[in-house]
Protein backbone atom coordinates (compact mmCIF):
# COMPACT_ATOMS: atom_id res chain seq x y z
CA UNK A 1 0.00 0.00 0.00
CA UNK A 2 1.14 3.39 -1.31
CA UNK A 3 0.52 5.54 1.94
CA UNK A 4 1.77 8.80 1.03
CA UNK A 5 -0.42 8.23 -2.20
CA UNK A 6 -3.01 7.12 -0.10
CA UNK A 7 -2.74 10.09 2.52
CA UNK A 8 -2.64 12.70 -0.55
CA UNK A 9 -6.06 11.30 -2.26
CA UNK A 10 -7.67 11.69 1.01
CA UNK A 11 -6.26 15.26 1.60
CA UNK A 12 -7.25 16.46 -1.58
CA UNK A 13 -10.44 15.01 -1.07
CA UNK A 14 -11.34 16.96 2.02
CA UNK A 15 -9.87 20.07 1.28
CA UNK A 16 -12.23 19.66 -2.63
CA UNK A 17 -15.25 18.96 0.02
CA UNK A 18 -14.60 21.78 2.62
CA UNK A 19 -14.38 24.23 -0.25
CA UNK A 20 -17.27 22.51 -2.23
CA UNK A 21 -19.49 22.67 1.02
CA UNK A 22 -20.06 26.58 1.36
CA UNK A 23 -20.04 26.86 -2.40
CA UNK A 24 -22.35 24.16 -2.68
CA UNK A 25 -25.17 25.45 -0.78
CA UNK A 26 -25.14 28.91 -2.04
CA UNK A 27 -24.76 27.83 -5.67
CA UNK A 28 -27.78 24.73 -4.89
CA UNK A 29 -29.54 27.61 -3.13
CA UNK A 30 -29.51 30.29 -5.18
CA UNK A 31 -30.11 27.89 -8.64
CA UNK A 32 -33.14 26.42 -6.74
CA UNK A 33 -35.04 29.44 -5.50
CA UNK A 34 -34.20 32.36 -8.18
CA UNK A 35 -35.15 32.86 -11.49
CA UNK A 36 -32.27 35.13 -13.18
CA UNK A 37 -31.09 36.18 -16.94
CA UNK A 38 -28.13 33.87 -17.06
CA UNK A 39 -29.40 30.72 -15.13
CA UNK A 40 -29.46 28.30 -17.72
CA UNK A 41 -26.01 29.03 -18.87
CA UNK A 42 -24.53 29.14 -15.16
CA UNK A 43 -25.96 25.79 -14.77
CA UNK A 44 -25.10 23.96 -18.22
CA UNK A 45 -21.17 25.74 -16.72
CA UNK A 46 -21.67 23.95 -13.80
CA UNK A 47 -22.72 20.73 -15.32
CA UNK A 48 -20.28 20.80 -18.15
CA UNK A 49 -17.40 18.87 -16.27
CA UNK A 50 -20.03 15.72 -15.80
CA UNK A 51 -20.20 15.54 -19.78
CA UNK A 52 -16.37 16.50 -20.84
CA UNK A 53 -13.81 13.99 -20.47
CA UNK A 54 -11.34 14.70 -17.91
CA UNK A 55 -8.59 15.35 -20.78
CA UNK A 56 -10.84 18.48 -21.84
CA UNK A 57 -10.82 19.95 -18.62
CA UNK A 58 -7.44 19.39 -17.74
CA UNK A 59 -6.32 20.49 -21.24
CA UNK A 60 -7.58 24.25 -20.74
CA UNK A 61 -6.46 24.66 -17.13
CA UNK A 62 -3.20 23.54 -18.03
CA UNK A 63 -3.47 26.67 -20.81
CA UNK A 64 -5.01 29.01 -18.82
CA UNK A 65 -2.55 28.39 -15.72
CA UNK A 66 0.49 28.12 -17.74
CA UNK A 67 3.06 30.69 -15.72
CA UNK A 68 4.45 32.24 -19.40
CA UNK A 69 1.13 34.01 -20.01
CA UNK A 70 -1.94 35.05 -19.56
CA UNK A 71 -3.73 34.10 -16.04
CA UNK A 72 -1.16 31.88 -14.92
CA UNK A 73 1.22 34.58 -15.64
CA UNK A 74 -0.70 36.82 -13.57
CA UNK A 75 -1.19 34.18 -10.79
CA UNK A 76 2.54 33.73 -10.61
CA UNK A 77 3.71 37.38 -10.56
CA UNK A 78 1.21 38.92 -8.33
CA UNK A 79 0.79 36.01 -5.67
CA UNK A 80 3.53 33.47 -6.50
CA UNK A 81 1.01 30.80 -7.28
CA UNK A 82 1.92 28.08 -9.39
CA UNK A 83 -0.85 25.99 -10.35
CA UNK A 84 0.69 23.47 -12.64
CA UNK A 85 2.03 20.40 -11.19
CA UNK A 86 1.62 21.53 -8.07
CA UNK A 87 -0.86 20.19 -5.06
CA UNK A 88 -2.81 23.99 -5.38
CA UNK A 89 -3.39 23.30 -8.99
CA UNK A 90 -4.96 19.89 -8.03
CA UNK A 91 -6.90 20.88 -5.48
CA UNK A 92 -8.81 23.75 -7.70
CA UNK A 93 -8.87 21.38 -10.69
CA UNK A 94 -10.57 19.18 -8.36
CA UNK A 95 -13.03 21.41 -7.38
CA UNK A 96 -13.46 22.40 -10.67
CA UNK A 97 -14.31 19.48 -11.78
CA UNK A 98 -16.29 18.38 -8.63
CA UNK A 99 -18.85 21.13 -9.31
CA UNK A 100 -21.73 19.21 -10.41
CA UNK A 101 -20.80 16.04 -8.10
CA UNK A 102 -21.64 19.05 -5.16
CA UNK A 103 -23.79 21.58 -6.19
CA UNK A 104 -26.90 19.37 -8.21
CA UNK A 105 -27.55 16.73 -5.09
CA UNK A 106 -27.65 20.39 -2.90
CA UNK A 107 -29.77 22.25 -5.66
CA UNK A 108 -32.35 19.23 -5.73
CA UNK A 109 -32.61 19.22 -1.90
CA UNK A 110 -33.04 22.93 -1.79
CA UNK A 111 -35.47 22.46 -4.65
CA UNK A 112 -37.39 19.76 -2.68
CA UNK A 113 -38.33 22.37 0.01
CA UNK A 114 -42.18 23.65 -0.87
CA UNK A 115 -41.34 27.68 -1.12
CA UNK A 116 -44.38 27.46 1.29
CA UNK A 117 -42.37 26.19 4.38
CA UNK A 118 -39.76 29.33 3.20
CA UNK A 119 -42.70 31.57 3.23
CA UNK A 120 -44.05 30.72 6.25
CA UNK A 121 -40.93 30.54 8.24
CA UNK A 122 -40.74 34.63 7.21
CA UNK A 123 -43.74 35.05 8.52
CA UNK A 124 -43.00 33.30 12.09
CA UNK A 125 -40.65 36.04 11.67
CA UNK A 126 -37.55 35.00 10.88
CA UNK A 127 -34.49 36.32 8.87
CA UNK A 128 -33.33 35.19 5.74
CA UNK A 129 -30.23 33.55 7.47
CA UNK A 130 -31.97 31.95 10.25
CA UNK A 131 -34.26 30.62 7.81
CA UNK A 132 -31.50 29.18 5.83
CA UNK A 133 -29.79 27.99 9.67
CA UNK A 134 -33.37 26.67 11.17
CA UNK A 135 -35.20 25.49 8.40
CA UNK A 136 -33.36 25.06 4.52
CA UNK A 137 -30.46 23.38 5.99
CA UNK A 138 -32.13 20.62 8.47
CA UNK A 139 -33.99 20.23 5.50
CA UNK A 140 -31.77 19.87 2.89
CA UNK A 141 -29.21 18.15 4.52
CA UNK A 142 -29.51 14.90 3.44
CA UNK A 143 -28.97 15.85 -0.12
CA UNK A 144 -26.41 18.08 1.07
CA UNK A 145 -24.53 15.47 2.76
CA UNK A 146 -24.51 13.08 -0.28
CA UNK A 147 -23.54 16.02 -2.45
CA UNK A 148 -20.21 16.25 -0.03
CA UNK A 149 -20.11 12.21 -0.22
CA UNK A 150 -20.47 12.30 -3.92
CA UNK A 151 -17.55 14.71 -4.55
CA UNK A 152 -15.25 12.97 -1.79
CA UNK A 153 -15.43 9.37 -3.59
CA UNK A 154 -15.67 11.23 -7.34
CA UNK A 155 -12.00 12.82 -6.12
CA UNK A 156 -10.77 10.19 -4.71
CA UNK A 157 -11.22 8.08 -7.52
CA UNK A 158 -10.30 10.87 -10.19
CA UNK A 159 -7.54 10.05 -12.84
CA UNK A 160 -7.22 11.97 -15.92
CA UNK A 161 -7.59 15.13 -14.63
CA UNK A 162 -5.24 14.90 -11.68
CA UNK A 163 -2.35 13.00 -13.88
CA UNK A 164 -3.17 15.76 -16.55
CA UNK A 165 -3.25 19.03 -14.28
CA UNK A 166 -0.67 17.58 -11.62
CA UNK A 167 1.06 15.11 -13.23
CA UNK A 168 2.56 12.16 -11.57
CA UNK A 169 5.10 13.50 -8.57
CA UNK A 170 5.02 11.30 -5.86
CA UNK A 171 4.15 13.16 -2.19
CA UNK A 172 3.52 15.99 -3.80
CA UNK A 173 1.07 15.39 -7.03
CA UNK A 174 0.78 11.46 -6.86
CA UNK A 175 -2.68 10.24 -5.90
CA UNK A 176 -3.51 7.11 -5.37
CA UNK A 177 -5.60 6.56 -8.65
CA UNK A 178 -2.41 7.38 -9.96
CA UNK A 179 -0.01 5.28 -8.04
CA UNK A 180 -2.34 2.42 -9.16
CA UNK A 181 -1.38 2.90 -12.56
CA UNK A 182 1.71 3.03 -12.33
CA UNK A 183 2.39 0.24 -10.46
CA UNK A 184 0.41 -1.86 -12.74
CA UNK A 185 2.85 0.11 -15.55
CA UNK A 186 5.94 -1.93 -13.30
CA UNK A 187 3.60 -4.72 -13.24
CA UNK A 188 3.43 -4.87 -9.52
CA UNK A 189 0.32 -6.50 -9.41
CA UNK A 190 -0.33 -7.30 -5.77
CA UNK A 191 0.30 -3.42 -4.82
CA UNK A 192 -2.04 -2.52 -7.33
CA UNK A 193 -4.70 -4.74 -6.28
CA UNK A 194 -4.75 -3.69 -2.50
CA UNK A 195 -5.17 -0.15 -3.53
CA UNK A 196 -7.77 -1.07 -6.26
CA UNK A 197 -9.57 -2.57 -2.99
CA UNK A 198 -9.09 -0.49 -1.22
CA UNK A 199 -10.74 1.84 -3.93
CA UNK A 200 -13.82 -0.21 -4.93
CA UNK A 201 -14.99 -0.88 -1.08
CA UNK A 202 -14.29 3.18 -0.34
CA UNK A 203 -16.51 4.27 -3.24
CA UNK A 204 -19.12 1.15 -2.61
CA UNK A 205 -19.34 2.10 1.09
CA UNK A 206 -20.14 6.23 0.37
CA UNK A 207 -22.69 5.37 -2.53
CA UNK A 208 -24.30 3.20 -0.14
CA UNK A 209 -24.28 5.90 2.80
CA UNK A 210 -25.80 8.44 0.22
CA UNK A 211 -28.73 5.92 -0.66
CA UNK A 212 -29.27 5.26 3.28
CA UNK A 213 -29.23 8.50 3.58
CA UNK A 214 -31.97 9.64 1.12
CA UNK A 215 -34.26 6.41 1.87
CA UNK A 216 -34.09 8.24 5.71
CA UNK A 217 -34.59 11.53 4.44
CA UNK A 218 -38.08 10.32 2.90
CA UNK A 219 -39.05 8.10 5.89
CA UNK A 220 -38.63 11.05 8.36
CA UNK A 221 -40.82 13.51 6.80
CA UNK A 222 -43.01 11.89 4.13
CA UNK B 1 -56.31 60.74 13.51
CA UNK B 2 -54.88 57.41 14.44
CA UNK B 3 -55.65 54.67 12.12
CA UNK B 4 -56.51 50.90 14.03
CA UNK B 5 -57.00 47.78 11.74
CA UNK B 6 -55.57 47.53 8.49
CA UNK B 7 -55.84 48.96 5.05
CA UNK B 8 -54.72 48.16 2.16
CA UNK B 9 -54.67 50.17 -1.33
CA UNK B 10 -52.87 47.83 -4.46
CA UNK B 11 -52.61 48.66 -8.01
CA UNK B 12 -50.76 47.74 -10.96
CA UNK B 13 -51.69 46.16 -14.59
CA UNK B 14 -48.86 43.49 -14.78
CA UNK B 15 -47.96 41.00 -14.53
CA UNK B 16 -51.30 40.43 -12.05
CA UNK B 17 -53.88 42.84 -12.73
CA UNK B 18 -54.78 44.28 -9.30
CA UNK B 19 -57.03 47.34 -8.38
CA UNK B 20 -57.65 46.73 -4.37
CA UNK B 21 -59.38 48.87 -1.86
CA UNK B 22 -59.37 47.19 1.57
CA UNK B 23 -59.98 48.00 5.52
CA UNK B 24 -60.73 45.76 8.15
CA UNK B 25 -61.09 47.00 11.65
CA UNK B 26 -60.43 44.96 14.75
CA UNK B 27 -62.61 42.10 16.02
CA UNK B 28 -63.51 42.09 11.80
CA UNK B 29 -63.52 38.62 9.74
CA UNK B 30 -63.26 40.08 6.08
CA UNK B 31 -63.54 37.40 3.57
CA UNK B 32 -61.79 37.72 0.21
CA UNK B 33 -63.84 35.74 -1.99
CA UNK B 34 -63.91 35.12 -6.09
CA UNK B 35 -63.42 32.45 -8.60
CA UNK B 36 -60.29 30.90 -8.93
CA UNK B 37 -58.03 33.30 -10.38
CA UNK B 38 -59.00 36.75 -9.31
CA UNK B 39 -56.17 37.53 -6.99
CA UNK B 40 -57.32 36.62 -3.32
CA UNK B 41 -53.80 34.84 -2.26
CA UNK B 42 -52.00 37.49 -4.56
CA UNK B 43 -53.89 39.64 -2.32
CA UNK B 44 -52.86 38.28 0.96
CA UNK B 45 -49.65 37.78 0.20
CA UNK B 46 -48.90 41.14 -0.55
CA UNK B 47 -50.61 42.08 3.00
CA UNK B 48 -48.10 39.61 4.50
CA UNK B 49 -45.21 41.09 2.52
CA UNK B 50 -44.47 37.85 0.49
CA UNK B 51 -45.18 39.79 -2.65
CA UNK B 52 -44.84 43.59 -3.83
CA UNK B 53 -47.42 45.03 -6.12
CA UNK B 54 -46.06 47.43 -8.39
CA UNK B 55 -48.09 50.60 -6.56
CA UNK B 56 -49.51 50.15 -3.11
CA UNK B 57 -50.55 51.12 0.32
CA UNK B 58 -50.27 48.76 3.18
CA UNK B 59 -50.78 50.32 6.75
CA UNK B 60 -51.72 48.42 10.05
CA UNK B 61 -52.06 50.31 13.53
CA UNK B 62 -50.32 53.19 12.21
CA UNK B 63 -47.64 51.34 10.95
CA UNK B 64 -46.67 51.72 7.06
CA UNK B 65 -46.10 47.90 5.73
CA UNK B 66 -45.91 49.12 2.04
CA UNK B 67 -45.73 52.67 0.36
CA UNK B 68 -44.19 54.16 -2.57
CA UNK B 69 -40.75 54.46 -0.33
CA UNK B 70 -40.43 51.20 1.59
CA UNK B 71 -41.64 47.92 1.54
CA UNK B 72 -41.06 45.79 4.88
CA UNK B 73 -40.08 42.59 4.40
CA UNK B 74 -42.11 39.84 5.49
CA UNK B 75 -40.44 39.03 8.77
CA UNK B 76 -40.49 42.31 9.92
CA UNK B 77 -44.38 42.41 9.73
CA UNK B 78 -46.30 41.32 12.44
CA UNK B 79 -48.47 39.18 10.31
CA UNK B 80 -49.64 35.27 11.51
CA UNK B 81 -50.35 33.70 8.06
CA UNK B 82 -52.15 30.22 7.76
CA UNK B 83 -51.26 28.34 4.30
CA UNK B 84 -53.79 26.40 2.22
CA UNK B 85 -51.75 23.34 3.03
CA UNK B 86 -50.48 24.52 6.47
CA UNK B 87 -47.03 24.58 5.85
CA UNK B 88 -45.83 23.41 9.02
CA UNK B 89 -41.98 22.83 9.34
CA UNK B 90 -41.73 18.68 8.95
CA UNK B 91 -38.71 18.28 11.07
CA UNK B 92 -40.12 20.25 13.68
CA UNK B 93 -42.56 18.99 16.62
CA UNK B 94 -45.95 20.37 17.09
CA UNK B 95 -44.19 22.30 19.95
CA UNK B 96 -41.46 23.49 18.18
CA UNK B 97 -43.11 24.58 15.10
CA UNK B 98 -45.21 26.83 17.76
CA UNK B 99 -42.22 27.92 19.65
CA UNK B 100 -40.27 29.33 16.35
CA UNK B 101 -42.79 31.78 15.83
CA UNK B 102 -42.74 32.87 19.32
CA UNK B 103 -40.14 36.51 20.40
CA UNK B 104 -36.97 35.77 21.92
CA UNK B 105 -37.86 34.96 25.33
CA UNK B 106 -36.72 32.98 28.24
CA UNK B 107 -37.46 28.58 28.21
CA UNK B 108 -39.58 28.71 30.78
CA UNK B 109 -42.34 31.48 29.25
CA UNK B 110 -41.27 30.10 25.52
CA UNK B 111 -42.79 26.63 27.24
CA UNK B 112 -46.27 28.38 29.14
CA UNK B 113 -46.76 30.22 26.09
CA UNK B 114 -46.92 27.37 23.57
CA UNK B 115 -48.64 25.28 25.90
CA UNK B 116 -51.68 28.05 26.56
CA UNK B 117 -51.37 28.24 22.69
CA UNK B 118 -52.46 24.84 22.23
CA UNK B 119 -54.71 24.80 25.04
CA UNK B 120 -56.92 27.14 23.13
CA UNK B 121 -56.34 25.32 19.85
CA UNK B 122 -57.09 21.84 21.82
CA UNK B 123 -54.05 20.22 20.89
CA UNK B 124 -52.52 19.81 24.60
CA UNK B 125 -50.66 16.56 24.93
CA UNK B 126 -49.92 16.28 21.07
CA UNK B 127 -46.66 18.64 21.47
CA UNK B 128 -44.32 16.10 20.80
CA UNK B 129 -45.18 14.55 17.30
CA UNK B 130 -44.55 15.55 14.53
CA UNK B 131 -46.77 16.91 11.28
CA UNK B 132 -46.69 13.64 9.57
CA UNK B 133 -48.70 12.35 12.50
CA UNK B 134 -51.38 15.17 12.77
CA UNK B 135 -54.65 14.52 10.68
CA UNK B 136 -55.86 17.67 8.78
CA UNK B 137 -58.14 19.17 11.29
CA UNK B 138 -54.72 18.95 13.94
CA UNK B 139 -52.38 20.32 11.19
CA UNK B 140 -54.84 23.48 10.66
CA UNK B 141 -55.31 23.62 14.75
CA UNK B 142 -51.36 23.90 14.98
CA UNK B 143 -51.22 26.54 11.85
CA UNK B 144 -53.52 28.88 13.77
CA UNK B 145 -51.68 28.60 16.80
CA UNK B 146 -48.32 29.17 14.76
CA UNK B 147 -50.13 32.11 13.36
CA UNK B 148 -51.44 33.34 16.73
CA UNK B 149 -47.78 32.77 18.72
CA UNK B 150 -46.27 36.01 16.54
CA UNK B 151 -48.91 38.34 18.15
CA UNK B 152 -50.08 39.33 15.24
CA UNK B 153 -51.57 42.53 13.61
CA UNK B 154 -53.62 41.05 11.49
CA UNK B 155 -54.46 37.20 10.93
CA UNK B 156 -54.24 35.79 7.41
CA UNK B 157 -56.47 32.61 6.62
CA UNK B 158 -55.62 31.47 3.21
CA UNK B 159 -58.33 28.87 2.12
CA UNK B 160 -57.53 27.20 5.68
CA UNK B 161 -60.75 24.54 4.97
CA UNK B 162 -59.96 23.70 1.54
CA UNK B 163 -57.95 20.36 2.73
CA UNK B 164 -60.47 19.04 5.70
CA UNK B 165 -63.19 16.89 5.15
CA UNK B 166 -66.92 18.11 5.60
CA UNK B 167 -67.17 16.92 9.23
CA UNK B 168 -63.83 18.70 10.44
CA UNK B 169 -64.79 21.48 8.36
CA UNK B 170 -67.87 21.97 10.20
CA UNK B 171 -65.88 21.82 13.78
CA UNK B 172 -63.15 24.20 12.43
CA UNK B 173 -65.59 26.42 11.24
CA UNK B 174 -67.25 26.83 15.09
CA UNK B 175 -63.50 26.50 16.56
CA UNK B 176 -63.04 29.93 13.99
CA UNK B 177 -66.09 31.95 15.28
CA UNK B 178 -65.32 31.03 19.02
CA UNK B 179 -61.47 32.14 18.05
CA UNK B 180 -62.19 35.17 16.87
CA UNK B 181 -64.34 36.33 19.86
CA UNK B 182 -61.21 36.14 22.04
CA UNK B 183 -59.01 38.11 19.60
CA UNK B 184 -59.10 41.86 19.01
CA UNK B 185 -57.46 41.94 15.14
CA UNK B 186 -58.55 41.98 12.14
CA UNK B 187 -58.88 38.52 10.35
CA UNK B 188 -58.57 38.46 6.41
CA UNK B 189 -60.10 34.82 5.05
CA UNK B 190 -59.80 33.94 1.22
CA UNK B 191 -61.82 31.46 0.74
CA UNK B 192 -63.82 30.83 -2.84
CA UNK B 193 -66.48 29.39 -1.19
CA UNK B 194 -69.37 31.60 -0.87
CA UNK B 195 -71.71 29.57 1.54
CA UNK B 196 -68.00 29.90 3.62
CA UNK B 197 -67.94 33.69 2.99
CA UNK B 198 -71.22 34.01 4.40
CA UNK B 199 -71.36 31.85 7.10
CA UNK B 200 -67.91 33.38 8.95
CA UNK B 201 -67.54 36.97 7.90
CA UNK B 202 -68.84 40.27 8.91
CA UNK B 203 -68.02 41.35 5.33
CA UNK B 204 -67.20 40.47 2.28
CA UNK B 205 -64.99 41.83 -0.58
CA UNK B 206 -65.97 40.08 -4.01
CA UNK B 207 -63.07 39.87 -6.28
CA UNK B 208 -63.04 39.31 -10.39
CA UNK B 209 -59.84 39.57 -12.10
CA UNK B 210 -57.83 41.79 -9.29
CA UNK B 211 -60.38 44.01 -8.86
CA UNK B 212 -62.44 44.38 -5.85
CA UNK B 213 -66.05 44.65 -7.01
CA UNK B 214 -68.04 45.32 -4.22
CA UNK B 215 -67.27 45.40 -0.51
CA UNK B 216 -70.67 44.87 1.99
CA UNK B 217 -71.84 42.86 4.78
CA UNK B 218 -72.51 39.14 3.04
CA UNK B 219 -76.91 40.24 2.63
CA UNK B 220 -75.56 43.40 0.67
CA UNK B 221 -73.73 40.90 -1.34
CA UNK B 222 -76.65 38.54 -1.86
CA UNK B 223 -79.51 40.83 -1.83
CA UNK B 224 -78.35 43.73 -3.27
CA UNK B 225 -75.40 43.58 -5.68
CA UNK B 226 -74.03 46.32 -7.32
CA UNK B 227 -74.07 45.09 -10.81
CA UNK B 228 -75.16 42.08 -12.97
CA UNK B 229 -71.29 40.40 -13.00
CA UNK B 230 -71.47 40.47 -9.18
CA UNK B 231 -74.77 39.15 -8.88
CA UNK B 232 -73.88 35.87 -10.73
CA UNK B 233 -70.29 35.60 -9.02
CA UNK B 234 -72.57 36.22 -5.88
CA UNK B 235 -74.32 32.59 -7.49
CA UNK B 236 -77.60 34.56 -8.09
CA UNK B 237 -80.21 32.57 -10.42
CA UNK B 238 -82.74 35.04 -11.07
CA UNK B 239 -81.05 37.76 -12.98
CA UNK B 240 -83.51 39.17 -15.82
CA UNK B 241 -84.20 42.22 -18.10
CA UNK B 242 -86.83 44.21 -17.34
CA UNK B 243 -87.85 48.19 -18.18
CA UNK B 244 -88.85 50.88 -15.48
CA UNK B 245 -92.56 52.16 -16.06
CA UNK B 246 -93.50 54.22 -13.17
CA UNK B 247 -91.85 55.52 -9.96
CA UNK B 248 -94.72 55.75 -7.67
CA UNK B 249 -94.27 56.78 -3.81
CA UNK B 250 -93.27 53.92 -2.41
CA UNK B 251 -92.67 51.57 -4.97
CA UNK B 252 -90.68 51.37 -7.86
CA UNK B 253 -92.91 49.50 -11.21
CA UNK B 254 -90.95 47.22 -14.22
CA UNK B 255 -92.31 45.78 -16.73
CA UNK B 256 -91.27 42.06 -17.45
CA UNK B 257 -91.85 41.05 -20.74
CA UNK B 258 -95.52 42.13 -20.35
CA UNK B 259 -95.66 41.29 -16.90
CA UNK B 260 -96.28 44.04 -14.12
CA UNK B 261 -94.08 43.77 -11.46
CA UNK B 262 -94.05 45.78 -7.88
CA UNK B 263 -90.61 46.33 -6.54
CA UNK B 264 -89.34 47.83 -3.45
CA UNK B 265 -89.13 52.09 -4.11
CA UNK B 266 -85.87 52.38 -6.18
CA UNK B 267 -85.93 55.87 -7.15
CA UNK B 268 -82.42 56.10 -9.10
CA UNK B 269 -83.28 54.52 -11.50
CA UNK B 270 -85.07 56.57 -14.09
CA UNK B 271 -88.29 55.90 -16.41
CA UNK B 272 -86.68 56.41 -19.54
CA UNK B 273 -87.72 53.06 -21.23
CA UNK B 274 -83.98 51.79 -21.03
CA UNK B 275 -83.91 48.06 -20.35
CA UNK B 276 -82.37 47.65 -16.54
CA UNK B 277 -81.52 44.31 -14.71
CA UNK B 278 -83.31 43.13 -11.42
CA UNK B 279 -83.18 40.24 -9.55
CA UNK B 280 -84.45 38.10 -6.80
CA UNK B 281 -82.86 35.69 -4.23
CA UNK B 282 -84.55 32.96 -4.62
CA UNK B 283 -85.29 33.02 -0.62
CA UNK B 284 -87.34 36.19 -1.99
CA UNK B 285 -89.93 34.16 -3.81
CA UNK B 286 -93.18 32.71 -1.70
CA UNK B 287 -94.60 29.74 -3.04
CA UNK B 288 -98.32 29.84 -2.66
CA UNK B 289 -99.77 27.33 -0.82
CA UNK B 290 -102.52 24.51 -2.30
CA UNK B 291 -105.08 24.47 0.45
CA UNK B 292 -105.21 27.52 1.89
CA UNK B 293 -104.29 30.90 0.88
CA UNK B 294 -100.47 32.05 1.65
CA UNK B 295 -99.77 35.49 3.38
CA UNK B 296 -98.11 37.60 0.41
CA UNK B 297 -99.54 35.95 -2.32
CA UNK B 298 -101.35 39.06 -3.82
CA UNK B 299 -97.96 40.87 -4.01
CA UNK B 300 -96.46 39.85 -7.89
CA UNK B 301 -98.21 36.66 -8.63
CA UNK B 302 -97.31 34.54 -11.25
CA UNK B 303 -97.60 30.73 -12.38
CA UNK B 304 -95.83 28.39 -13.96
CA UNK B 305 -94.64 24.77 -14.80
CA UNK B 306 -91.57 23.32 -12.70
CA UNK B 307 -89.29 22.42 -15.57
CA UNK B 308 -86.22 20.99 -13.05
CA UNK B 309 -86.67 19.45 -10.25
CA UNK B 310 -83.59 18.38 -7.57
CA UNK B 311 -83.16 17.44 -3.84
CA UNK B 312 -79.78 18.45 -2.08
CA UNK B 313 -79.13 18.25 1.77
CA UNK B 314 -82.85 18.80 2.94
CA UNK B 315 -83.63 21.64 0.22
CA UNK B 316 -85.34 21.12 -2.56
CA UNK B 317 -84.32 23.25 -5.83
CA UNK B 318 -86.51 23.95 -8.43
CA UNK B 319 -86.88 25.86 -11.96
CA UNK B 320 -90.28 27.23 -12.89
CA UNK B 321 -90.95 28.64 -16.77
CA UNK B 322 -93.05 31.26 -15.69
CA UNK B 323 -96.42 31.07 -17.83
CA UNK B 324 -96.79 34.73 -18.69
CA UNK B 325 -93.24 34.52 -20.19
CA UNK B 326 -92.50 30.92 -21.02
CA UNK B 327 -88.73 31.29 -22.07
CA UNK B 328 -87.72 33.14 -18.45
CA UNK B 329 -86.80 30.11 -15.55
CA UNK B 330 -87.00 31.21 -12.50
CA UNK B 331 -85.16 29.44 -9.47
CA UNK B 332 -87.15 28.72 -6.17
CA UNK B 333 -85.36 26.71 -3.14
CA UNK B 334 -87.54 25.36 -0.67
CA UNK B 335 -87.04 22.75 2.51
CA UNK B 336 -87.63 18.85 1.32
CA UNK B 337 -90.75 18.90 3.83
CA UNK B 338 -92.69 21.94 1.84
CA UNK B 339 -92.13 20.36 -1.30
CA UNK B 340 -93.50 17.30 -0.21
CA UNK B 341 -96.42 18.60 1.45
CA UNK B 342 -97.17 20.82 -1.96
CA UNK B 343 -96.54 17.55 -4.19
CA UNK B 344 -94.09 19.10 -6.35
CA UNK B 345 -92.60 17.51 -9.20
CA UNK B 346 -91.41 17.60 -12.37
CA UNK B 347 -93.91 19.08 -14.93
CA UNK B 348 -96.54 19.81 -12.25
CA UNK B 349 -98.05 23.64 -12.20
CA UNK B 350 -97.23 25.56 -9.09
CA UNK B 351 -98.33 29.60 -8.27
CA UNK B 352 -95.76 31.78 -6.16
CA UNK B 353 -94.98 35.40 -5.24
CA UNK B 354 -92.02 37.19 -6.31
CA UNK B 355 -91.55 39.71 -2.87
CA UNK B 356 -91.40 43.13 -3.66
CA UNK B 357 -89.10 44.09 -1.07
CA UNK B 358 -86.51 41.03 -2.54
CA UNK B 359 -86.69 42.86 -5.84
CA UNK B 360 -83.58 44.70 -6.62
CA UNK B 361 -82.26 46.96 -9.55
CA UNK B 362 -78.94 46.70 -11.04
CA UNK B 363 -76.57 47.72 -13.41
CA UNK B 364 -75.26 46.03 -16.49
Amino acid sequence: MDWPAFNLSIKLSLLTVLILLPVGILAGRLLANRHFPGRFLLQSVITLPLVLPPTVLGYYLLVSFNPDHGLGKWLADSFDLHLIFSFDGLVLASVIFNLPFAIQPMQRAFSDIPAEIREAAQCCGLNPWRVLWKIELPLAWPGILMGLVMTFAHTLGEFGLVLMVGGNIPGETQTLAIAIYEKMQLFDQPAASVMALTLLIFSLLTLSLSFWLSACREKRYV
Amino acid sequence: MSKVGISVLLSQQRPIPLQVKLDCKPGELLALTGPSGSGKTTILRAIAGLYQARRGHVECNDEIWQDGKRFLAAHRRHVGLVFQQYALFPHLTVFENIRLALPKQSKSKSYREVMTLLAQVHLTGLEKRYPKQLSGGQKQRVAVARALARKPAVLLLDEPFSAVDQVTRRKLYRELLLLRQSLAIPIILVTHDLEESALLADNIALLHKGEVLQTGTPETLLKRPQTVTIARLMDQQNVFEARVIEQAPNQTILNWHGIVLHAQAQPDWPVDGNVVHWMVPASGILLHRRDRPSRGEKENPLSGRIVEYFETNGQVHIYVSVDQAPLCKLNINVPLHVAQRNRLSLGETISFSILAQHIHLMKS
